[in-house]
């Protein structure tokens, strides 16, 4: 059964059932980790929040019409958080919530990174980082030259970021003055080994969005009134691209995986899991 | 001589014919809209002109991204830079996502002659050939050029365009119809077999006409379409004449040789040799370097003499 089918577009009294829902995203990916035995549970857990304020705040987008010309359009650059991101696109409508029991399994749609010839909801196959961005633009670009009023956000992660791809995105997005183009990214200061800021630094992240010609903005990337405020303020400002520094803490929600390099791809054990679970609330949606 | 023609003004001419008739055809270039040859669809279309600067990587990702909004992007820049700048752009973005993106690989092989390696495109076919999902035209000649750009828009999905800038003449009749995978009998023959792409096949023509001297019959086979291969006529070839000899302006690893053996390999193992650019090449114009390489008719036919007379004695 589909738990969540179709939710409006929330207002900010609805922010609670936002967070239940992000609940139920986190505890899901959690599982589908556990039981495929790999996965990226600390991406996972830092980006549902935001998922859920662009799938269930944002994005306007029908389930039963994947292919609609006029949808939004979301890229998950950061396609090693596939984990969270099909439990939201299951939470949406876009294919049956038991479906997720197959991720990774053999011959699943659900491939440990996203495929759009596969998967209804996946707009671009991503896994190898820094692809959504240039993407994401070329999207934003067909929407310009046709007058079309959709809109185009990307999702990136920030390690992600030292690829120079999204650098020669982010100045064409400016020079064509894409202002229906939003690049949201997690950031949650940890790549796959180590903080981002002792790897290759990208502080001061927001000055260097800027210098490229973007409208930018930084928001907690878990309080959803801040975050429905920032998407529903989109543009920031008319002629330039917008970008959210969604600033988030890796494996939120799961005290032990919070903040910790190694759940990048660690896979929980039974116990691990289980305790995870109770922390995420799960007595109350079992 | 045949006069002979640059394929990039067949390719310019018929993609400002299609964009006439088809809205969703757009260029994207990376700072390379002469090297396109796109200056004339740049000042008919401005507005479908997308130049993201120097930028390959981008250039195709946005590519993919205009795909995904419905347009038909040809994305145009030298191959060099294409295939080796945005290898996993074109992977990920365009074929395993099968995007519908036309990528064009201009002025490929030894074109850019004293201008070296960097910017020589031997090692594209190679490359490409071992993406799935995409398939592979390399025109031999303007007419072939302008119907394969018609062919790579009516088809949904990925494509790569190889478009040579080393003048060539037409080598098919008039009338001919190309067809993606089907390769181009050009001239019967049952002693030998000269497959060649692109700028070799006049060449291989030729190098016919000088075994026809020396008592050969050569079979001249255009394999057009490197992806899908039109393995009944590889194979054919090699089970009714007594060898094969691939030309081709790519590296002589994993190109149209390359093809052309595995198939022969697989089904009826006969003699081979393969030509093309076995090295990062050394100063000279391309027309030099064809001389260096023995891509000449020359060459190609002492080839395929050698080839049979190995055969005899063996």
């Amino acid at each position: 059964m589909n738990i969540y089918p179709q939710a409006a577009q929330p207002g900010p009294g609805q922010v609670a059932n936002l967070r239940e829902l992000a609940g139920v995203v986190r505890r899901q990916s959690l599982r589908m980790v556990h039981r495929a035995r790999v996965g990226h549970p600390g991406g996972d857990l830092s980006a549902a929040d935001i998922l859920i304020a662009l799938y269930f705040g944002a994005l306007r987008i029908d389930p039963r019409q994947p292919n609609d010309p006029g949808r939004d359009r979301f890229i998950m650059s950061k396609g090693h958080c596939s984990g969270s991101l099909y439990a939201t696109l299951a939470l949406k409508g876009f294919f049956p919530w038991e479906e997720l029991a197959q991720y990774m399994q053999p011959l699943a749609r659900l491939n440990g990174h996203p495929n759009r010839t596969e998967l209804p909801g996946v707009e671009a196959n991503t896994g190898a980082l820094g692809h959504g961005f240039p993407v994401g633009v070329g999207a934003a670009l067909a929407a310009k030259m046709d007058g079309a009023s959709w809109r185009t956000f990307v999702l990136t992660g920030d390690g992600e970021l030292q690829e120079g791809s999204n650098w020669e995105a982010a100045m064409a997005a400016a020079q064509y003055g894409l202002d229906n183009l939003t690049v949201v990214v997690d950031r949650n200061g940890l790549q796959q080994g180590a903080p981002t800021e002792t790897t290759v630094r990208l502080e001061p992240l927001a000055d260097k969005f800027q210098a490229f010609g973007w409208a930018v903005r930084e928001v907690d990337g878990h309080d959803y009134d801040a975050l429905l405020d920032t998407l529903h303020a989109l543009p920031f400002e008319p002629g330039r691209p917008s970008c959210v520094i969604a600033h988030t803490t890796k494996g939120k929600g799961v005290s032990f995986i919070e903040n910790r390099a190694e759940w990048h791809h660690h896979v929980p054990t039974d116990a691990e899991l289980e305790a995870a679970l109770r922390e995420l609330g799960e007595e109350s949606h079992a | 001589m045949l006069e002979r023609f640059d394929c990039r003004v067949a390719f310019a001419r018929t993609l400002e014919s299609l964009a006439r008739e088809d809205a969703r055809i757009v260029a994207v270039v990376s700072d390379s809209v002469g090297s396109a040859g796109l200056s004339q669809f740049s000042k008919l279309f401005p507005r479908r002109m997308v130049n993201v600067g120097i930028a390959e990587q981008d250039m195709v990702g946005i590519g993919a991204g205009l795909a995904n909004g419905g347009k038909i992007p040809f994305v145009c820049a030298a191959s060099c830079f294409l295939t080796a700048r945005a290898l996993e752009q074109i992977k990920v973005d365009v074929a395993y996502s099968r995007a519908n993106v036309k990528l064009c690989g201009m002025a490929a092989g030894l074109a850019y002659g004293q201008l070296g390696p960097t910017h020589h495109s031997i090692e594209d076919l190679a490359w490409l050939r071992a993406i799935a999902n995409l398939t592979i035209i390399v025109p031999a000649d303007p007419g072939e050029t302008a119907q394969a750009v018609r062919a790579a828009a009516a088809i949904e999905g990925p494509v790569f365009l190889r478009v040579s800038r080393t003048p060539v003449p037409e080598v098919h009749p008039a009338g001919y119809r190309f067809r993606i995978g089907a390769a181009s009998v050009l001239q019967p023959g049952g002693d030998v077999t000269l497959i060649a792409n692109g700028t070799m096949v006049c060449r291989a023509l030729e190098a016919a006409a000088l075994l026809a001297q020396e008592g050969v019959s050569a079979r001249v086979v255009n394999l057009a379409t490197l992806h899908p291969l039109d393995r009944a006529v590889i194979q054919d070839a090699a089970e009714s004449t007594a060898g094969i000899v691939t030309v081709e302006e790519h590296s002589t690893r994993g190109g149209l040789g390359g093809a052309v053996a595995e198939v022969v390999a697989a089904s009826c193992p006969v003699p081979m040799r393969i030509l093309g650019i076995p090295t990062f090449a050394p100063t000279g114009s391309a027309e030099w370097l064809f001389e260096y390489f023995g891509l000449t008719p020359k060459g190609i036919c002492g080839a395929a003499l050698e080839l049979l007379e190995a055969k005899v004695r063996s």
